[in-house]
């Protein structure tokens, strides 16, 4: 009896809690609107599911406790039955499957007016370079980095006179405009998380991977670093300011005469590659 | 399907292999100690692997202290953080699950379960102890040596792991980290090839593999998967060791540390992602696969029922272990793989989600017309079912590519591997060990202290994991040492955190009653006689309880009939012993197994 009442109580209690629950996700403020969807799809089928199964598994307990005289029903199996609930598993699985794939191919497929970003993460904290006037971004190497090559940029690639380059900072970004932003690290793993964007990526060190989303409220968001990095990992944050566009443009052109003079041609470390 | 007439071995294969000679022991220490008693083997397993929890249970207080009460604990630093988390993680993972459910179970039940007087390979099977206590000791000494255990997080994901930035990075941690993985393999693989040959091979006159008991099965599996799985590890964990010693750059890519430029280049860190979760995932279920059939088998004794859709439940295992091969990657969605991989990998992840559907119905089908004896190692079952549908449901969320994308590296993702793969499993080790503890001591376990440890525990583990989701789709990162000044994070995240950290203190102080009443029951326990739960199976039919060496007396049983005839009509019990010969209602037999 007081097993199954308590049985009872956690299927319920659960469902309860996730109504009335004060901790859910943050506002969205990009494009993938569609995953919260996916998610929310998810919630009702498996939450269904856990409340039957529980609630089943609380009636069977009352129903068919032990008592003086009963005897339990020999049945090894019942093909019928069990291929019934192969087949409507496999259907409640389609049903967040194929929306999840659907949406993934989204998130996958950058749309060709998005922006080229940099985000730059290292231990432990960010650095971002965005495409000057040219909107190109130029090439770099891990090996190039040094006191005055922070990012490592290849200085003989034209296209890396206009880079913007902000270390450390705070990222603006033009609202409704999608970005696409390349990840990269030149120490260990890393990971752009924005909560408010639902997005994230590593940051592979060898490799450039990327992201692309279009922020869609302005506002100002925090960037968490989220994989592992070492001692200094929960520091390791930034912001994100996402600006009407007049607003971003008069931040960038004082951000384009201000970090100019940085990327001029160095002396030391320049153009040669270290091997 | 077969029928065996009463008082006859029609229908029972003839011997095909002589009764074996065993070793004697000739001393305590050969018997006790270097003994080669699967028995004792698996009793010497368990104790270390039950330490290890221990160990494992402090570290767990420890971070929990500093998530709920960030900054009270000044000794709690970040370093200190990482390093508990670590090995906490690796800890129950491989140390104390692996170990515990192949290692301890495995030891214990395969031979007794299957007819068998000992493992085929006895002397083996006592290095695969000794090798195991050697690795978790080179484990724990890494708390001890100059710059403490690595803090890497129990991935170990390099180049981290073998840089400055990490506690143990470049010190002694991450070395000993890898080689005492690297042993423990070695003295698994031992055990694992033991554990697949005696199922195969030693088995009684008449346990064809359809008549096995799920827990046999589960086990005999996840050996399978583990001696499959394990290599990946192994190699993993060899590479990354030459990267670290010899300064090889198979994980390394051209970098800087700390801003100094590393003469490495041309390694690839996704490779080790790939290595890890080749072993990962299947681990998931090597140590999913033995509770599943341990709790099959504790549902259906203590329904009285048989256990609905046997066959189904012997593919669905198989099913789950042959998926598992190819899934991994799924662990992996936002670590800059290829992105088209997510395609595949989610399909796979999502379709394992069947069998494992399949497994619970039978187990609820099997409630469902039984004959419900509420004793301590069934409540665990239901307990069971209960964390174990809401994990595997969460992992629904977790397996559907872009919905990992938010959750990823979140709470989220804490919770639910805590709920599906440390607190199910934990509970059924519980469950299995209030089951057969009168077979190895030959007395019951106190039943009202088993009551108690079970409310708390399971309402506990539930009050603890279940909230922690809701943290993660806030977007609260898991492996963060503070959560201070996030902000958009209420206060009110920070109470249940608070709340989180004492329940769990509470929780662990349980299990000192479980503790103590392993050893007080020793010798206060009611004495349990050879069968105190009127169970089918062939361990309960010995001679004498607890088991001699040789488990059988002079005669090895002879077996006729499935693990699951409870409560057969006509039968004057209700139950019949898988060696208790006489008219038996058709049970299924696939062919001859």
């Amino acid at each position: 009896m007081a097993v199954a009442f308590i049985l009872v109580l956690v299927a319920l209690g659960s469902v309860l809690f996730h109504l009335v629950s004060p901790w859910w996700w943050t506002p969205i403020a990009s494009n993938w609107r569609y995953i919260d969807n996916t998610i929310i799809i998810t919630f009702w089928i498996t939450g269904a599911v856990f409340v039957a199964v529980i609630l089943f598994m609380a009636y069977c307990v009352y129903r068919f406790r032990h008592q003086p005289g009963r005897q339990a029903h020999y049945e090894p199996e019942n093909k019928r039955l069990e291929w019934w609930l192969t087949i409507v598993t496999g259907v409640g699985v389609a049903a967040m499957l194929a929306p999840g794939l659907f949406v993934w191919q989204q998130f996958i497929t950058v749309p060709d007016d998005a922006t080229d970003i940099e985000i730059f993460g290292q231990q432990w904290q960010w650095s971002f370079r965005l495409p000057g006037p040219d909107g190109q971004l130029a090439t770099s190497d891990t090996r190039l980095i040094g006191p005055d090559n922070p990012l490592g940029l290849n200085r003989d690639d034209p296209k890396s006179q206009d880079d913007v380059v902000i270390e450390g900072g705070e990222l603006h970004l033009p609202v409704n405009k999608p970005v696409k932003a390349l990840l990269r690290s030149p120490d260990v793993l890393h990971n752009f998380y924005v909560p408010e964007f639902r997005a994230k990526m590593d940051l592979v060190p060898g490799q450039i991977s990327y992201i692309w989303f279009t922020p869609i409220r302005t506002g100002t968001f925090e960037i968490l670093c989220a994989e592992l990095c070492g001692v200094g990992h929960p520091q390791m944050r930034g912001k994100v300011i996402v600006q009407e566009e007049s607003e971003y443009q008069a931040w960038l052109q004082d951000q384009a005469t201000t970090n100019f003079a940085r990327l001029t041609p160095g002396t030391k470390n320049g153009a040669v590659l270290p091997d | 399907m077969v029928d065996v007439p009463l008082g006859s071995t029609a229908g029972v294969a003839a011997p095909d292999v002589e009764d074996v000679e065993l070793y004697h022991p000739h001393s305590w220490v050969t018997k006790y100690v270097f003994s080669q008693d699967a028995k004792v083997i698996a009793i010497q397993y368990s104790f270390v692997a039950l330490s290890v929890g221990l160990i494992a249970l402090v570290l767990s207080w420890l971070m929990r202290l500093q998530l709920g009460f960030p900054g009270v604990f000044s000794f709690i630093d970040a370093n200190a953080y990482y390093q508990f988390i670590t090995m906490h993680g690796m800890m129950m993972v491989v140390y104390v699950l692996t170990a515990l459910f192949l290692g301890g179970f495995g030891n214990y039940l395969i031979p007794l379960m299957i007819g068998a007087r000992d493992m085929v390979f006895p002397y083996v099977n006592m290095l695969s102890f000794w090798i195991y206590l050697l690795a978790v000791l080179i484990l724990v000494a890494s708390f001890f040596v100059p710059g403490g255990p690595t803090g890497a997080g129990w991935t170990l994901y390099p180049p981290q792991a073998i840089t400055t930035g990490t506690p143990g990075g470049q010190d002694w941690g991450i070395i000993l980290m890898l080689v005492s993985l690297m042993v423990f393999i070695i003295g698994f693989t031992m055990g694992g090839l033991n554990y697949v040959v005696t199922v195969l091979q030693a088995r009684a006159r008449g346990m064809t593999l359809m008549r096995m008991p799920l827990t046999v099965w589960g086990i005999f599996t996840a050996s399978f998967m583990a001696l499959l799985a394990f290599p990946a590890l192994f190699v993993g964990a060899v590479m990354m060791l030459f990267d670290r010693v010899l300064g090889t750059s198979f994980f390394m890519p051209a970098m800087v540390e700390m801003g100094q430029p590393l003469d490495r280049n041309g390694g690839s860190p996704l490779l080790f992602q790939h290595l890890f979760w080749f072993f990962g995932h299947p681990e998931v279920y090597i140590v999913a696969l033995p509770a599943f059939g341990i709790v099959s088998d504790l549902i259906s004794t203590h329904a009285r029922r048989n256990i609905f859709g046997y066959r189904m439940m012997v593919w669905a295992l198989l099913a789950i272990g042959a998926l598992s091969f190819i899934v991994w990657a799924h662990h992996m969605y936002v670590s800059g793989m290829n992105p088209y991989f997510g395609f595949f990998f989610a399909t796979t992840t999502l379709i394992i989600a069947i069998p494992t559907a399949i497994k619970v119905y039978n187990w609820i089908l099997t409630l469902w017309r039984g004959n419900i004896h509420l004793n301590v190692p069934m409540l665990f079952a239901l307990a069971f079912i209960v964390t174990f549908v809401n994990g595997g449901l969460t992992g629904l969320f977790l397996g559907n590519v872009v919905v990992d994308v938010p959750l990823s590296d979140t709470m989220f993702v804490v919770a639910h591997f805590h709920m599906v793969m440390g607190v199910a499993p934990i509970l059924v080790i519980f469950g299995a060990i209030y089951h057969w503890y009168p077979k190895v001591t030959g007395r019951m376990l106190n039943d009202g202290l088993g009551k108690l440890h079970f409310w708390v525990t399971f309402l506990g583990a539930y009050a603890i994991f279940f909230p922690m989701h809701y943290l993660g789709l806030m977007g609260i990162p898991r492996r963060y040492h503070d959560i201070a000044d996030m902000a958009f994070v209420p206060p009110s995240a920070h109470t249940l955190n608070a709340f989180i950290t004492i329940v769990a203190l509470i929780v662990g102080a349980a299990q000192l009653a479980f503790v103590f009443n392993l050893f007080w029951s020793l010798r206060h326990g009611k004495e349990a006689g050879g069968n105190p739960w009127r169970a089918t199976t062939l361990e309960w039919q010995t001679p004498e309880t607890p088991p001699p060496h040789g488990n059988w007396g002079k005669h090895l049983p002879v077996v006729h009939r499935w693990a699951y005839d409870y409560s057969v009509p006509g039968a004057d019990q209700d139950f019949l012993a898988q060696n208790q010969p006489g008219p038996t209602r058709a049970a299924p037999e696939a062919g001859h197994g």
